[in-house]
């Protein structure tokens, strides 16, 4: 325990993480042309603006919930990679007055999960901003986060002196069978998936990155049952004031250099990111999945969780509980107001 | 009377106007000092908004740095304007542009009238009050600090270090105590009159010129001088965390500031379209002499700073994950640990459940599964009694289960068969009470009805496992209330044990024992262990049984000296 401690803290480490880092960056700038602009509209962005980050392939189920939840929340600019969708997201995406578009037909996984792609852009466009990195299926909440938009919890964090901001996956599902909801474009998702694990996550230090790695919830439970270590990670560092040599590791997990994925450490306030992937059409994506194998390191691994998915599986059990809100997830003890009152 | 209003604005202008509009529409003079950090264009822009009001004024401008002098002298330029320039106003307020007003401001006045004569000021000496953040308390006082803590933190520390270790200490002018508290204060004429032209003030400024934070201490040491009443509170509402910085209020805080009765609050989040809306409040004549009330929002706060700083206990989760090492206690809430006597009673579960009415689970740590009270495989919160998914981080999975459900007391029965990787875990817990009976593992072999040739091996595993677990229950680190008895100890007066058990999950709660479990039949265990011991493997775990022992006497049963088995 204390030499894998005194490892992470050592000088060494320190170097050899600095030097990832920049590996990261040489390789997000050598991929910089992967991506091309289609509706450039980064002109809008102002100095104070608070920016979301995406990559995104066929959802137009989710997005115009997930644009609207965040305009609300009080980003100002979208800046969003396609990748390649083929159900109207692009002409959707591109009649959004505060979206900007680029398109890409390159493998997802072999761009670090479209983490290059997004890296490209956080750095052109990110530096000195507040930038949220998210996908299509997650919705940011915090601590009164109805009544509290990004722009006072940015500005709390500044007093603070604080440039990152952690939530954890919170996968919401509905009572009966995935695919036996009916859910619209636009709707609430958390109306028709208003169900959740409330107590069965556990966490770690990272042995290598030094962060706190969260695994478990519904999709532990369910299908990595037998294999705990290969569970879904749900920490993430979303929300940074971004500098342009900073560089995510892998999805928003880890971040470089890694004080900014400290966000758990001490008892300081947290979020959570209401997972929105057991929408109806999980079945058909997972089905999609199972061919292009674009979304883990060793997809042949997860095949039976994906299969799984297209069996119209019920994920509800006599415990789960009903989404109502932010406070009872912080009374829940799964998001913490901190000192943020 | 007449209230004047001094506001030291730096940003958030459209909010500062807004306020400033509504100081002088109620008749108040304002004074305002805008810090000269801000650029040119919008102070310009400011001035020319507010050009048209009469009975406002700007002040001279000054760079404003946090804890520093010059936030003082521009307070003193602003109120000696404000002293000069309207000639009716008997007391003044100083305020910020983050300040909101929360009742009418003839509330405010009448409250004023009422306490004539009266200054409102926090004001403590720094012996009696732990404010201070950072170790500077009566230090402020007697130390210098020429450079600005926030530019250059290092040099700031490095000096103070050094005045401390040259024991260097500056007098305090004659005279003065010493005084801090909350920078925004209401005095009255006289006072204020009296501390800017004090004959002394040169000398006085000189002193507080080089005194840390000092417009936390001018006016509150100075007023002590002069005032004629002094009311040591502050009549502005204003919260700080645990780092001295202030709290901020949101929508959100409505309800909170509106039954706290305070007449003016800070610092408002400058977009809280709700707050600016409903506040001040209208007139209400019922409310008109209501004195500020803070309990609640001082509970609220102080429960934030020490969930802030404590946390809760037994939580993990994102935002709390302490090291392990530095903590004494894991869990949630007490719970029991119980280790042999479901070998020996075969139906001890439901018994225990009936007796003490805690959650009573079975083995909990078993090899195939994790089997919980009420047999489910799924328990409270979603904890799966897959037995690898528990075993993948054991002591989360027991503090998760017991945090979840830390409405009850938990209790589980425990073993050598069982996966280990709890034991220090349960042994370092102060919440954990931890009940032993070593030996016991040999009932299900014995009752096996197979020979003790080929259970020798099975045996041997198990006592070695067992003692492995003794040996982390008495070692200094444990601290888990533990009880460990022999095998052979226990069955001559079970009932002793139990009934301790039960009081102690049971509490008051507990009956004395009216039924009694029924015991397994252990005819036969002597010969049994007596064989095992002639194939080589000696049980010394199990203490010595004999053939009486095994029949438990009807009367009370004397009570054995425990003695320490050794290998």
């Amino acid at each position: 325990m204390t030499a894998a401690k005194d490892r992470l803290n050592s000088f060494g480490h320190a170097y050899r993480l600095r030097w990832k880092r920049r590996r990261l960056l040489f390789r997000i700038w050598r991929k910089r042309r992967q991506i091309a602009v289609r509706s450039d509209k980064t002109k809008q962005i102002s100095p104070d603006a608070i920016l979301a980050f995406a990559t995104i392939r066929n959802e137009m189920l989710r997005l115009p919930y997930f644009l609207a939840h965040y305009r609300k929340l009080g980003v100002d600019h979208f800046l969003i990679v396609d990748n390649d969708s083929d159900d109207g997201t692009a002409a959707y995406l591109a009649q959004q007055p505060d979206v900007s578009v680029w398109h890409t037909s390159r493998s997802y996984r072999l761009a670090r999960f479209g983490m290059d792609w997004v890296g490209w852009l956080l750095w052109q466009f990110g530096h000195g901003h507040w930038c949220l990195t998210v996908d299509a299926d997650e919705l940011l909440v915090y601590p009164q986060s109805a009544e509290r938009d990004l722009k006072s919890l940015t500005a709390w964090l500044d007093k603070r002196g604080r440039t990152s901001f952690g939530a954890m996956m919170l996968d919401l599902y509905p009572k009966g069978p995935l695919e036996d909801v009916t859910y619209a474009p636009g709707d609430d998702p958390t109306r028709v998936l208003n169900w959740f694990d409330r107590g069965n996550y556990r966490q770690q230090t990272h042995a290598y990155y030094g962060n706190q790695w969260i695994q478990g919830g519904v999709r532990e439970r369910v299908f990595f049952r037998d294999e705990p270590a290969r569970a879904p990670t749900l920490n993430k560092t979303p929300l940074v004031r971004w500098h342009w040599r900073y560089a995510y590791v892998s999805a928003t997990h880890q971040i470089l250099p890694r004080q900014l994925h400290d966000v758990f450490a001490e008892n300081t306030a947290s979020g959570a990111l209401l997972h929105t992937k057991f929408l109806p059409n999980i079945g058909q994506k997972s089905a999609e999945e199972l061919v292009r194998k674009q979304h883990f390191e060793n997809t042949a691994r997860y095949e039976s969780y994906h299969q799984q998915l297209t069996r119209n599986p019920v994920l509800w059990h006599e415990g789960s509980e009903e989404y109502v809100g932010t406070e009872q997830l912080v009374e829940l003890g799964l998001i913490s107001k901190g000192d943020w009152v | 009377m007449t209230l004047g209003v001094i506001m030291l604005v730096h940003n958030a202008f459209e909010r500062a106007e807004q306020m400033a509009r509504h100081w002088t529409d109620a008749g108040c003079p304002v004074v305002i000092h805008v810090d000269s950090n801000v650029a040119a264009t919008d102070y310009d822009r400011f001035v020319q908004v507010l050009g048209g009001i009469e009975t406002l004024r700007f002040s001279k401008r000054h760079r404003c740095e946090w804890g520093t002098w010059e936030m003082v002298v521009a307070t003193q330029d602003a109120a000696t304007l404000m002293l000069e320039e309207f000639a009716d106003v008997s007391h003044v307020y100083l305020a910020s542009g983050a300040c909101l007003p929360l009742r009418p401001l003839a509330e405010l006045c009448e409250y004023l009238d009422r306490h004539p004569d009266t200054d409102f000021i926090e004001s403590a000496t720094t012996a009696d009050v732990p404010w201070t953040v950072g170790g500077l308390d009566r230090e402020r006082f007697t130390l210098r600090f020429p450079f600005a803590w926030k530019k250059h933190r290092r040099i700031f520390d490095g000096f103070v270090r050094a005045q401390q270790l040259v024991r260097y200490k500056r007098s305090i002018p004659e005279g003065l105590v010493p005084h801090m508290g909350s920078q925004w204060w209401c005095l009255t004429r006289q006072t204020l009159d009296a501390i800017l032209r004090d004959r002394n003030r040169d000398r006085y400024d000189r002193y507080f010129r080089q005194v840390w934070i000092p417009d936390e201490s001018y006016y509150q040491t100075l007023t002590r001088l002069h005032a004629r009443r002094v009311e040591s509170r502050s009549l502005t509402l204003s919260k700080f965390d645990f780092q001295g910085k202030p709290h901020i209020f949101f929508d959100d805080h409505l309800e909170l500031l509106q039954r706290s009765g305070c007449f003016v609050a800070r610092k408002i989040w400058r977009h809280a379209g709700l707050l600016y809306r409903n506040f001040p409040r209208p007139a209400d004549p019922e409310r008109a002499k209501a004195e500020p009330r803070t309990g609640t929002v001082d509970r609220l706060f102080s429960h934030a700073v020490e969930r802030r700083t404590l946390g809760r206990p037994g939580l993990y989760m994102q935002s709390r994950f302490p090291n392990r090492e530095s903590q004494n206690s894991f869990a949630a809430a007490p719970y029991a640990v119980l280790q042999g006597f479901d070998d020996i009673f075969p139906a001890f579960q439901p018994w225990l459940t009936k007796q003490t009415g805690a959650a009573v689970h079975g083995r909990l740590f078993a090899k195939d599964r994790a089997h919980f009270a009420d047999d489910s495989t799924v328990y409270r919160g979603g904890i799966s009694d897959n037995a690898r998914l528990r075993d993948y981080n054991g002591s989360m999975f027991l503090t998760n289960l017991i945090w979840n459900a830390r409405d009850l007391h938990h209790c589980f029965q425990f073993g050598p068969t069982d996966s280990q990787d709890i034991r220090w875990t349960v042994a370092k817990d102060t919440n954990a009470s931890i009940w032993v009976v070593s030996g016991a593992w040999s009932v299900p072999l014995f009752l096996s009805g197979r020979s003790a040739g080929e259970m020798r091996t099975e045996a041997a595993r198990l006592q070695q496992i067992e003692a492995k677990f003794l040996k982390s229950l008495r070692s200094p680190n444990a601290r888990a209330r533990i009880h460990i008895t022999t095998l052979s100890d226990f069955i001559e007066a079970p009932m002793e044990t139990l009934q301790t058990i039960i009081d102690d999950i049971a509490g008051h709660k507990g009956n004395a024992l009216a039924e009694v479990p029924k015991m397994a039949d252990l005819t036969g265990l002597p010969e049994f262990l007596q064989d095992l011991k002639n194939q080589g493997m000696h049980p010394f775990l199990t203490g010595d049984i004999t053939e009486q022992s095994t029949q438990p006497a009807a009367g009370t049963a004397r009570r054995k000296p425990y003695v320490i088995s050794r290998k």
